[in-house]
């Protein structure tokens, strides 16, 4: 398995405030890997050291075999970023930032492609002020995929989107990631953590609490499940690591149906809220 | 190579961003032309034997024009695309930062050109300003255009570190370039003004934009007049060029991506 990012030890402070506490982390080429934490544990400021855009007080990093501080213009030629927040170039129109783009990369994709690829055909010719907020998302996606990047950082970047918006993204950042992208992610949505990443890990106060797949972050694989029904008495929940074994039972002592019965697991939210719980 | 075709784009796209704000484009090209207008209707009176006041306004009117095409576009626009995030996103980019400057200069040198031409033939047309009457004067307004262009490009992107963010760059920036006017000759007779505040306009570009511009539209028996009783084209050019230096690695050193 072939390392994209490397990170040993990495920490940062600002006016004293330790906002980094060393950490270690090891992103594989071609997988989706996302950061979850609260806000203000760090995650902006890790991906920000990682594009380059920040410098670390300690530590070893690599990104694709250089080190981001001194990153060159051939080394940003093979990374891709889509930054949190902007609000650039209100009076050009999509294609014409999207073309634009496009020269600054040895070998950027087709304009046109990608402006297809993000959903935005319908306002190729129309001025970037008059986006909607997903769309502007888009078009933040499109300029960060624009020069077929190695690696894609992605900052939060289905803030904004409705229901069927993220659903596409998802679909195009799989896509990416089925081209040889690798695709670094933060989010505050669990749901995306959780449809998109090979892996995640937990930032917490500056420190990863946990570096694990979605399906067994905290244990979740091995955690009971939650089983909850309704009889004369009121409602009932139980936990069992053996929920077929305790539901044949209970349903032994009903004629039918248990009225109410529902058997869940702990969510990827139930899990990460309990990882964090006291420590944002 | 690769930096100046994409220095070339970035000019393309920066003229379009340009010529789409209205307010800009009023503000920088047209502003000094109403000011020429209004100061020209009302201070018709001659100031030596065949010089108006009007043609010893707009000669440094033009000059003026430079500063505001470069120097006061650029404090100002590029703080407000350090707000916006263009300059985050760009730094993000394989762009060679060299392009975004040339992109600056491209604007600037359209925007210059277009705002002297009107001025001139405004001038001409409505206040007998003269056209230079000699090849060596028309020599010399194009190193003072190219010069004083340079000049103003350079300052206003060193200046532009100055400003915390885009809203008060304007604020800073409008106040300190109609000031300098004042001190350097633009809206009164340079001579009549304190000495003081001849020693202190002395400093900057503008004083020497101004003058040799008036030595440029201004018949040659106004030199007299200035303030060392000629026109000083040698040092001109030498300040200038020494501005045009000291500016351009005042940028390189104090530029900003970002608003920290």
């Amino acid at each position: 398995m072939q390392v994209a990012i490397s990170i040993r030890g990495a920490t940062k402070s600002y006016d004293g405030k330790s906002v980094l506490q060393g950490i270690d982390l090891e992103i594989h080429s071609g997988e989706i890997f996302a950061i979850l934490g609260p806000n203000g544990a760090g995650k902006t400021t890790l991906v920000e050291i990682l594009e380059g855009y920040r410098n670390r007080d300690g530590g070893e990093i690599s990104v694709l075999g250089s080190d981001p501080d001194k990153g060159s213009l051939e080394w940003r030629n093979r990374i891709g970023i889509v930054l949190q927040s902007a609000s650039d170039a209100g009076d050009l129109t999509v294609t014409e930032v999207v073309e634009n783009f496009a020269h600054y990369y040895s070998k950027p994709r087709t304009p046109g492609t990608v402006i297809d690829q993000v959903g935005l055909r319908e306002k190729a010719a129309s001025k970037v002020s008059t986006l909607s907020g997903g769309q502007r998302r888009r078009l933040d996606v499109a300029l960060g995929i624009i020069g077929s990047p190695e690696i894609l950082f992605l900052d939060e970047p289905t803030t904004g989107f409705d229901p069927e918006a993220r659903r596409e993204f998802w679909g195009l950042i799989r896509r990416l990631r089925d081209e040889g992208t690798t695709i670094l992610l933060t989010t505050h949505y669990l749901d995306e953590a959780e449809e998109l990443a090979d892996r995640v890990a937990v930032l917490v106060a500056g420190r990863i609490s946990e570096i694990a797949r979605p399906s067994e972050l905290g244990g979740r694989n091995r955690k009971g499940a939650l089983i909850s029904w309704s009889d004369a008495s009121g409602d009932h929940l139980e936990e069992s690591t053996r929920p077929t074994e305790f539901i044949a039972t209970l349903s032994a002592t009903f004629e039918g149906e248990i009225p109410n019965l529902q058997v869940r697991r702990p969510t990827l939210e139930d899990i990460y809220l309990e990882m964090i719980e006291g420590q944002a | 190579m690769r930096t100046l075709v994409i220095g070339a784009h970035r000019g393309q796209l920066e003229l379009k961003q340009f010529f789409r704000q209205r307010e800009s484009v009023v503000f920088t090209l047209l502003f000094p032309i109403m000011l020429m207008f209004i100061f020209g209707s009302i201070f018709k009176n001659s100031i030596a034997p065949g010089v108006t006041f009007s043609q010893y306004f707009i000669a440094g009117m033009i000059a003026s024009g430079l500063v505001n095409s470069g120097f006061q576009q650029l404090a100002i626009m590029i703080p407000m695309e350090r707000d916006f995030g263009t300059l985050k996103r760009l730094r993000g980019t394989p762009m060679p930062p060299l392009s975004y400057f040339i992109g600056k200069l491209v604007v600037v040198a359209v925007s210059v050109t277009i705002q002297v031409v009107l001025l001139m033939g405004f001038g001409e047309l409505f206040f007998h300003l003269h056209m230079p009457t000699s090849g060596e004067k028309w020599l010399r307004l194009l190193w003072l255009i190219l010069l004083g262009s340079i000049c103003s490009t350079v300052l206003g992107i060193a200046f532009s570190a100055l400003p915390k963010n885009g809203r008060g760059a304007s604020a800073i920036v409008s106040p300190i370039v109609i000031v300098l006017q004042f001190f350097s000759g633009v809206f009164f007779v340079f001579t009549d003004l304190p000495k003081w505040m001849q020693q202190l306009a002395a400093i900057f570009p503008l004083k020497w934009l101004t003058q040799g511009m008036r030595s440029v539209f201004l018949p040659d028996s106004f030199a007299v007049k200035e303030a060392t009783g000629s026109w000083e084209s040698g040092r001109i050019f030498i300040i200038l060029l020494a501005w045009a230096v000291a500016g351009t690695v005042l940028a390189v050193k104090s530029f900003r991506w970002s608003n920290k």
